[in-house]
């Protein structure tokens, strides 16, 4: 047992945060995040060119770095820091991780090197309703004399309207929950496919509808076995989720930090008001949080790497990534709350940064699922023995 | 990042387990599970005897180095033995003062001459230590204590006058590691001293204290001119301060992974209960167990962090300042959710005048964890202070 960074990871931990220091700065997030397309394309041509991001995680024989999750993670935590806006969580750890655990060596050979060259992807799972698992699944996929149909309408799909390529999650008509669940990977202009922006309270992380008109779809194009894939695409949501809660940790972390900058600089009744202790005790608990939640984020990503090196359950997937979801999902918003609440009336203006992390904490506790869903499905496997 | 133990590692777990279910059992049976916290006070001479056997077979004070009798454990196997113990019910740890404070201590910061006296009966299960920090006017404030030794020139050795309070298991230790002021005119951390003291002497009075459980695992304790031999001061008078912040390091040291065991064990009988009851079905109840999942998991990878010492988040090890208070936390929303769990049957105690069940005594004693060894206040003040660098509190 050996729970902590090794050298590379830190060097490449240090990368990133030098790099994001420098190009994520707030005035660049404001300017992307008014943006309907919602990122720099240069910007992410330098995250895929020059950094190589989006190949940590891939193996070299398709083209990528052949890291592994903890290196992913470590560079996700210091990108949800800088509420970087690419749609790199959507390509790679959606799209990316889709191909990776339903693809067969054929379709990661098609895909992966597009992907770690900087073509971006997403997953469309949710349908009109909402959910965060198999069961929001509501497009329907055919099989019509050896090829695909798809018809109906995703929705809250991130970056669903730049994506170049897409994953779609697509079940037998009249299937429901985890039966008749498929996975399908296509270009985002295939005929059929029409694709709408949708604004979002986080204006860092955009969302899309998209609508599957007949698209009809080539054999190739099914990822795993037709209608059978519920639980792959459970455990690419859970790997996302692990993704996601490294988001929310760099954001609980940076929430912290800015909010003691400011107490460490703001008088009131004759003193700096970081030396109140009511303020303080609020500062302890938001650190209790977050390094509490980084510690669920790394064994989780450890964990993700054994799942994706075949050497752990689904089910011990499923419950660290619940763990971390859930738990970074609350501290990540009880960071940034608390922060508004200290720094007082700034910390409601537009101006200050501190409003920017308080919405993306609500868009990455949503998406995927929130602090009860995961308690939820944990109690699930505690109390009624089922496996999740 | 790792997470598995080496083959090595899991040949030692395979030991361990196999001498426990080896070892405990027989007239050791009715001791399994017992004298954790909130039940101290249990089968105390049997728990003793229990300290004996597991010194025959090698297992008292594993993690000490070679040269001093232990096995000069690594961190990892530390961590096995701790959670194959409690796994295996093993009884609250009578001994744990001596082996996880004391004898660290003498260790790091005694003589030679100290370290021959002493550490040979904590190893062997037979001297067990109290820790005499807390007085009347000197709890979170710790350096204000006012009790005092002097140097008597004639007898060459230390009188210590003056009163301890809260003393854990005083009145079943045969020695004390006692700070006391060995310069009358000094204030605050300075001029302290820290000593080791023999409590069966007449200077030496141990008085229980009645706790809210009805029981009496800590005392009041009054020195009035105890005897300390010239050499039982560790380190130079002075040094006590120092001495005694060190030993607090220790307190945080890998014993924490198997007091999560013991959570463990305490959260297996809750869910348990909640199975057998009807509780988890209550969709309030289910979110709270889950939850209680989630904070003990996170607990476990949270110490894991700390015990591989990494850095990764400054020089400050984070993970270690967080523990106390977020432990201690969690095992108190725990002790809650078994009342709530019991329901109603959660009032009746198991008989007259005051015998309360395994889970009552649990939820009660948990009111003591955010006090004793920093309350939750004072973590917060450090965690503030030394973490995130904020001012300090001012001082009166
Ligand atoms: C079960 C149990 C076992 C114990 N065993 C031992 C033992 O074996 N040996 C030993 O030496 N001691 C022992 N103690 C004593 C324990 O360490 C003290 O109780 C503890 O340090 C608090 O001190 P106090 O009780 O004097 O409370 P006080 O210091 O008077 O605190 C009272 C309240 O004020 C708050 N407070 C105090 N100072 C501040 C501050 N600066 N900022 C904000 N809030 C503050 C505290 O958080 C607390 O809520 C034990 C205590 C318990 C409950």
């Amino acid at each position: 047992m050996d729970f902590k960074f090794s050298d590379e990871q830190i060097m490449i931990r240090d990368t990133a945060e030098a790099f994001l220091a420098e190009v994520s700065t707030s005035a660049a997030v404001r300017a992307a995040m008014v943006t309907e397309r919602g990122y720099d394309p240069d910007l992410w041509a330098r995250i895929c060119t020059e950094m190589y991001w989006p190949a940590i995680h891939i193996p070299e024989q398709y083209g990528g770095l052949g890291l592994g999750y903890v290196e992913l993670v470590a560079t996700l935590e210091q990108m949800g820091r800088r509420l970087l806006c690419a749609p790199f969580f959507a390509s790679v750890c959606l799209a990316g991780n889709a191909l990776l655990v339903a693809g067969n060596d054929a379709q990661k050979g098609a895909w992966l090197p597009r992907l770690v060259a900087g073509s971006s992807a997403t997953l469309a799972f949710a349908g009109p309703q909402g959910g965060s698992d198999a069961a929001a699944v509501s497009v329907t996929c055919e099989q019509v004399g050896g090829r695909y149909r798809l018809n109906g309408v995703s929705r809250y799909v991130l970056d669903g309207h730049t994506a170049e390529w897409l994953v779609v999650a697509a079940r037998a008509p009249g299937s429901a929950g985890n039966s008749g669940v498929s996975l399908l990977v296509l270009e985002a202009n295939t005929e059929g496919v029409s694709r709408q922006w949708l604004p979002t309270m986080d204006q860092t992380r955009k969302q899309a509808q998209i609508s599957f008109d007949d698209v009809w779809l080539d054999a190739d194009a099914l990822l795993g076995v037709e209608g059978e894939s519920a639980s792959a695409l459970e455990t690419v949501l859970d790997l996302a989720r692990v993704a996601l809660a490294a988001d929310q940790v760099g954001g609980a972390q940076q929430s912290l930090d800015m909010t003691v900058d400011y107490l460490q600089e703001r008088v009131q009744f004759g003193r700096s008001i970081a030396s109140y202790q009511a303020v303080k005790h609020k500062c302890a608990d938001m650190m209790v949080k977050v390094e509490a939640g980084r510690s669920a984020l790394y064994y989780a990503a450890c964990i993700a790497d054994e799942a994706l090196a075949g050497s752990a359950q689904s089910s011990q997937l499923a419950e660290a990534a619940s763990i971390a979801k859930g738990y970074c999902s609350d501290a990540y918003f009880f960071n940034a709350g608390c922060g508004i609440q200290l720094f007082g009336g700034v910390g409601f203006t537009a101006e200050y940064d501190i409003q920017l992390y308080f919405k993306r904490a609500k868009s990455t506790e949503t998406f995927l699922g929130n602090g009860d869903y995961h308690r939820q499905r944990l109690a699930r496997q505690l109390l009624d023995e089922e496996t999740i | 990042m790792k997470l598995s133990f080496s083959k090595q590692d899991e040949q030692f777990r395979a030991e361990v387990a196999a001498w426990l279910q080896a070892n405990l059992c027989g007239e050791y049976e009715t001791i399994r599970w017992r004298g954790g916290p909130g039940d101290e006070h249990m089968y105390v001479e049997e728990r003793k005897a229990w300290e004996r056997k597991l010194h025959e077979g090698g297992w008292t004070c594993i993690g000490w180095p070679e040269a001093h009798g232990g096995r000069g454990a690594s961190i990892e196997q530390q961590v096995i033995f701790n959670e194959e113990y409690a796994r295996a019910g093993g009884p609250g740890r009578i001994g744990h003062i001596g082996e996880t404070l004391a004898g660290p201590t003498i260790i790091a910061f005694g003589s030679d001459q100290q370290q021959q006296r002493f550490l040979p009966g904590i190893l062997r299960g037979e001297e067990f230590w109290c820790q005499g920090y807390s007085e009347p006017s000197a709890g979170s404030d710790l350096a204000n204590v006012k009790t005092r030794a002097s140097f008597d020139s004639d007898t060459q050795q230390w009188k210590i006058s003056g009163q301890k309070v809260w003393t854990s298991l005083a009145h079943e230790s045969q020695y004390c590691f006692v700070i006391a002021r060995t310069d009358p005119d000094s204030v605050g951390h300075k001029g302290l001293g820290f000593f080791l003291l023999a409590m069966d002497q007449a200077g030496v009075d141990v008085r229980p204290i009645e706790q809210l459980t009805g029981t009496s695992e800590f005392n009041e304790v009054f020195f009035d001119e105890a005897r300390c031999g010239a050499n039982d001061i560790v380190g130079l008078p002075g040094d006590g301060w120092k001495v005694a912040m060190g030993l607090l390091g220790f307190e945080r040291g890998v014993s924490t992974l198997g007091q999560q065991m013991l959570f463990q064990n305490e959260l297996n009988e809750i869910v348990a209960l909640a199975k057998r009851n009807g509780a988890a079905r209550d969709p309030a109840l289910r979110a709270r167990i889950a939850d209680a999942h989630m904070g003990l998991r996170i607990m476990r990878y949270n110490s894991m962090r700390m015990l591989s010492g990494g850095v990764d988040d400054g020089a400050l090890q984070k993970s270690a300042m967080i523990y106390k208070l977020y432990w201690a936390s969690w095992h108190r929303n725990l002790g809650k959710l078994a009342m709530d769990v019991l329901g109603d049957e959660s009032e009746i105690l198991e008989a007259a005048p005051y015998q309360l069940g395994r889970l009552q005594s649990m939820y009660l004693f948990t009111r003591s964890d955010t006090i004793y060894g920093g309350t939750n206040q004072i973590q917060r003040n450090i965690i503030a202070e030394r973490a995130l660098g904020m001012p300090r509190e001012p001082r009166g």
